[in-house]
């Protein structure tokens, strides 16, 4: 059954007594972009790892149209959705092509073998990630970015029609995030992924995501349009700091600047 | 396609060299020639000529079970070595060094101080009280060691360390208690294989070929844990299934080493490691090999002990101690910038 949309419903997940995340509710529309927005804390890397099925839920629904996402096997999961985690601490001794090969995993047999239709998938993940120039390269020797297109080609070369980005921009230089969030659009709007995407830099939301989830302290405080959610009053009591909005000189999106 | 398979036939060249050593080198020496001659003959069932006659008897009955032995104990050792250090994700991970070989050792000798004799149920309950220690132990350890979602290397030396001294002391204590063959008892647990013979060989198989086989078909499942059980199960592995799966069966290989072979130490840590070196980290691959190295090497280091003081035998515990133990102060010196691992 094609896949329309990543709904997850009233959701809550406890980390032992505390409670992570409370009661959320969104929808991720295939041919979206999706920002995931917050202080530090929030519980946007814990909403991405529940909706990927890797931390028990305490009440709530994650579903694919109407299947229950939870309850299916983590190798069908894997065909539906796609991770790009943070690069920290990967197993340096790979090279970059091996570590996109893993990316191939829900769809290879029992010993792991590949074949050549996975390779072509892969070289074209790379290619997708503008990261076949270092696909022979260990992925230790990698700087931190190249290290994080690695970790998308891998996600593409899963191939799913959903994709959640855990701070992918965190620690790139700005030519490379906008690069990023060019392909993370393109993904959307051509390819028609559903794509969530967890940031730091709200003016890099405000400018290429289509939607804006702002989580505080575990609950969702508002979802919808830039333009909507990205408000002085919202803002600042989210972040606690004053902040002014602005319209962008050139562009049809909110600038957020910190300060009276 | 040439490249692919160089590593598979270095590894077996190596493997069959030692092997040809050990059969060759012992209390007299038979030249390659005689050896060759001798198997011509099996081979061909013919006649032995004149004089081959009792080299053909030391191969066959005294020096062929054992080197098969050591290679079988070799090769399980070998073989769980590298899983523990990717289930641990830990470069120094060993079955001696996270104190599972004691642990073995220890669920051995408790057979053994039931029923010593070697009688049909001996040769099944020693092994199977081995594997049982055997799993308490790595549990044991690693639910002592863990920190979050992390094995810090300090931590599961240090614990497999207080476990294996516990169970060595057990073991000692059960051997001064019980009356009867202390001295033989001894001997093996300092890992010899100077009990060998053929039925020794039959007995470790099965547990072999099940430890292993289950090993070498989770090469995949082991890659995928090097990035952490969240992404492992992101891309589509069932993680608590496969890490206990593959705990179960680099217990059983080493528990079936161990008591076959006694407690031999640094093998799961050396070879593993100077194949990752040799030939990259892919454990699809690294797994065969170090199964194929651990046996070569385990037999070099046989003929060692056999050789050093003739005409006695030394236990080849040592000569593995005393070449692992400055390897892996080696190996913890270069981990901590990290290298290739």
């Amino acid at each position: 059954m094609e896949i329309r949309a990543l709904k997850i419903e009233a959701l809550t997940v406890f980390y032992g007594k505390r409670c992570a995340l409370q009661d959320i509710s969104l929808e991720i529309q295939r041919g979206q972009v999706m920002a995931l927005i917050g202080p530090n804390g929030a519980g946007k890397s814990t909403l991405i790892r529940a909706a990927s099925g890797v931390l028990p839920i305490q009440s709530g629904k994650i579903r694919t149209n109407g299947d229950e996402f939870t309850s299916l096997a983590p190798m069908q999961r894997a065909r539906c959705l796609a991770v790009v985690p943070q690069a920290v601490a990967l197993p340096p001794a790979f090279t970059a092509w091996e570590t996109v090969l893993m990316g191939r995993t829900p769809y290879l047999n029992f010993l792991g073998q590949t074949s050549d239709a996975d390779e072509a998938i892969v070289r074209h993940a790379l290619n997708r990630a503008d990261a076949l120039d270092f696909a022979d390269r260990r992925v230790g020797e990698l700087s931190g970015g190249e290290q994080q297109r690695v970790l998308l080609a891998r996600a593409l070369a899963q191939a799913t029609p959903i994709l959640l980005l855990d701070e992918p921009t965190a620690h790139l230089d700005m030519q490379y995030q906008v690069a990023l969030m060019h392909t993370i659009c393109q993904l959307a709007h051509e390819d028609h992924l559903a794509v969530m995407i967890a940031m730091h830099d709200l003016n890099l939301a405000a400018r290429y995501a289509d939607s804006v989830a702002l989580l505080v302290q575990g609950r969702l405080e508002a979802v919808g349009n830039p333009n909507e959610v990205l408000t002085p009053e919202r803002i600042s009591s989210a972040y606690h700091l004053p902040v002014q909005v602005v319209q962008h000189p050139f562009q049809k999106a909110p600038l957020i600047l910190p300060g009276e | 396609m040439s490249k692919r398979f160089l590593p598979y036939v270095i590894n077996l060249g190596l493997l069959v060299a030692a092997v040809i050593l050990s059969l060759a080198i012992g209390s007299v020496f038979i030249a390659p020639a005689d050896l060759w001659e001798i198997l011509r003959n099996w081979l061909t069932h013919r006649p032995l000529p004149a004089g081959l006659e009792t080299y053909s008897f030391i191969i066959s009955d005294i020096r062929l079970p054992r080197t098969v032995l050591v290679l079988l104990t070799g090769a399980a050792l070998g073989g769980s070595g590298t899983a523990y250090q990717g289930l641990f994700r830990n470069p120094l991970a060993d079955p001696y060094l996270i104190g599972v070989a004691s642990g073995a050792g220890l669920g051995a000798v408790l057979a053994m101080s039931i029923r010593w004799p070697y009688s049909f149920w001996g040769l099944l309950a020693v092994p199977m009280s081995a594997f049982a220690a055997a799993m308490l132990t790595v549990l044991l350890v690693y639910i002592m060691a863990r920190v979050g979602q992390t094995v810090p290397t300090t931590n599961l030396i240090l614990s497999g360390v207080a476990f294996s001294a516990f169970a060595t002391a057990l073991t000692s204590y059960l051997i001064i208690s019980s009356q009867g063959e202390v001295r033989r008892a001894l001997g093996w647990l300092m890992g010899g294989a100077s009990q060998s013979s053929w039925q020794t060989v039959l007995a470790i198989l099965p547990y072999l070929v099940i430890g292993l086989g289950v090993l070498l078909m989770n090469g995949h499942a082991l890659n995928l844990l090097q990035f952490g059980d969240d992404q492992a199960q992101q891309l589509g592995l069932p993680v608590m299934r496969t890490k206990t799966v593959l705990l179960l069966a680099a217990s059983l290989a080493t528990a079936a080493a161990v008591s076959f072979s006694g407690i031999i130490g640094f093998i799961g840590l050396i070879v593993p490691h100077v194949m990752r070196l040799w030939w990259g980290a892919d454990y699809r691959r690294l797994l065969p090999l170090s199964i194929m190295a651990g046996g070569g090497f385990l037999i070099l280091a046989d003929i060692l002990a056999r050789s050093v003081m003739r005409p006695q035998e030394l236990p080849v515990g040592i000569v593995t101690a005393l070449a692992g133990a400055p390897f892996f102060l080696w190996v913890l010196r270069k981990s901590k910038n990290q290298g290739y691992w």
